[in-house]
């Protein structure tokens, strides 16, 4: 880590993006108060998460990147046994609902599946009811449908209030889900803000792509910041010829452009 | 659930020693849900004692060792081999990590977790002094405060003993080998050394200093020869020693995390 510098605000959820090893977790196993920082300065919530105050565990819930549960227990069992940590917990059928697991509720947790496993990692550090979470890669190895599911549990979150730290790799759950995103390599922050502003901001670099394929059957991409002149000089082309534009395209820039933009090894 | 959340008693029940009485409740249910933990924890002792008994059959010279033998290996089969295997499962499994994260105290947890495994030493020992009654013709023990007190400095020490140990265990699957090769040979040599007067001195030594055999021969006064604590001070000692070793160890090392790499 050679400095990260954020803010997370109340009520938002906020993206830290970017590929494996750049300090994702790292940063945010300093904020949980599982690692100790070496320098610089860490609130949450208005205490140092090195010193481990009980009274900040009771305020935060964490999904971890990879967290174990006895092989024996239910999930209703294992979210009455959690609530019992915390001051003020949710109803245990509440989340069993929020998190997609009233079908399961009685299940032993060796017979759940992955995805359910993960569902199960977000009840319990739901069912607390934390102002802030913190969920690490929470759909990693989420099939397609799943991670809709898990979408909506995290957007479910945002309406109930809550402040969620999100760490992924993925380009689309960061611009689905965050009101902010921070893009981090190598410890450090490349860029921050709301998605919709990185895609857009100037400095951001990132261009319209427009591809076609033309007459002899040849793919051609081009990126430009003005697409509008560039369909008039390609269609007008095309028209004066007598060529069609087969397959033509527009693509919007995306975050993964900008993303990949960033990060990209020079 | 009477301390559910919700209910009236729940607010005064978030004490510490409430939130350890939950988790000892917890371990206990996950315990018996494991049938192959049950069948080492109780049948195994009835076993061994059953075939040392059918071996030394009518021998009462004989039986009268051979329980509180079996008493011993009880105390550090419940305690030093279950939370070895315990703990390693929890940290590798990522169980441990977890806890870690919500506001339990370490103390409330551990807590929980090592009255379970006493609540098992308890039963075994109650297991072992009923066959001794009932089977074995040693009559009731002689010394019951001698029988508790060596009963609960074997616990804490071979408790402390198996977490520390634990942290030298690098991984879930090589737990078992690493387990016996310290539980059988201890029990080997200990048995040995206790059951006979021929030993080779080097063995008596290594035996005497080892925390098994003392245990056993504080068991043996208390149950059967009702010698008294007193002439088992030295046991008691040695026993002592490496409780306090263990329970340094167990501190010095925990780890809550799986290690990388």
């Amino acid at each position: 880590m050679r400095g990260i510098d954020i803010e997370v605000r109340r009520g938002e959820v906020f993206g830290l993006l970017g590929p494996n090893g750049a300090g994702k977790t790292t940063t945010v196993e300093i904020l949980e108060g599982y690692r100790k920082r070496t320098s610089g300065e860490v609130s949450v919530l208005g205490h140092d998460p090195a010193l481990r105050q009980i009274e900040l565990r009771r305020r935060i819930g964490i999904v971890l990147q990879s967290g174990g549960i006895y092989s024996q227990i239910t999930p209703r069992e294992a979210l009455a046994h959690w609530a019992s940590f915390y001051p003020a917990p949710r109803g245990v059928d509440e989340v069993l609902a929020l998190s997609g697991l009233t079908d399961q509720a009685d299940v032993r947790s060796r017979k759940l599946s992955g995805g359910q496993l993960r569902r199960l990692d977000l009840a319990l550090a739901l069912v607390g009811d934390p102002e802030l979470m913190f969920l690490d890669e929470p759909t990693t190895g989420f099939d397609p449908e799943a991670r809709r599911g898990a979408w909506e549990t995290v957007r479910r979150l945002r309406d109930l209030g809550k402040t969620v730290l999100l760490t992924t790799h993925y380009l689309d759950e960061a611009q689905a889900l965050a009101d902010r995103v921070a893009i981090v390599k190598d410890g450090r922050v490349l860029a921050i803000g709301p998605p919709r502003e990185l895609i857009t901001h100037p400095s951001g670099a990132a261009r319209y792509r427009v591809a076609w394929r033309d007459a002899r059957g040849e793919l051609h991409e081009r990126q430009t910041e003005d697409p509008t002149q560039l369909l008039h000089e390609l269609t007008g082309e095309a028209l004066a010829n007598g060529e069609t534009l087969a397959e033509l395209s527009v693509g919007r820039p995306t975050l993964e452009d900008v993303y990949l933009e960033l990060t990209a090894d020079v | 659930m009477a301390e559910g959340p919700g209910s009236p008693a729940f607010g005064r029940l978030r004490h510490p020693l409430g939130s350890t009485w939950r988790q000892y409740r917890l371990e206990r249910r996950m315990f018996w849900r494991n049938p192959s933990a049950a069948f080492f924890n109780f049948v195994l002792p009835l076993l061994f004692l059953l075939a040392g008994g059918a071996i030394l059959s009518g021998e009462q010279s004989q039986l009268n060792r051979l329980v509180p033998a079996i008493a011993g290996m009880s105390v550090m089969s419940t305690t030093f081999t279950a939370l070895a295997y315990n703990v390693v499962f929890l940290r590798e499994r990522g169980v441990l990590k977890r806890i870690r994260g919500v506001p339990l105290r370490t103390g409330s947890y551990l807590g929980g977790l090592a009255a379970n495994a006493v609540t098992n030493t308890a039963l075994q020992i109650a297991i072992v002094v009923l066959a001794g009654r009932l089977v074995f013709g040693i009559g009731w023990p002689k010394d019951w405060p001698e029988l508790i007190v060596f009963v609960v400095a074997g616990v804490v020490c071979m408790a402390a003993l198996g977490v520390a140990f634990a942290h030298a265990i690098p991984n879930f699957e090589s737990t078992a080998a690493y387990v016996n090769a310290v539980f059988l040979p201890v029990v080997f040599v200990s048995f040995y050394a206790f059951d006979t007067s021929k030993a080779p001195g080097f063995v008596e030594t290594i035996a005497d200093a080892l925390p098994l055999k003392p245990l056993i021969e504080g068991l043996y006064g208390a149950m059967v020869s009702g010698a008294g604590l007193g002439a088992n001070l030295d046991e008691l000692a040695v026993i002592g020693l490496w409780g306090v070793f263990g329970v340094w160890l167990a501190i010095r090392g925990f780890t809550w995390e799986q290690r990388r790499g």
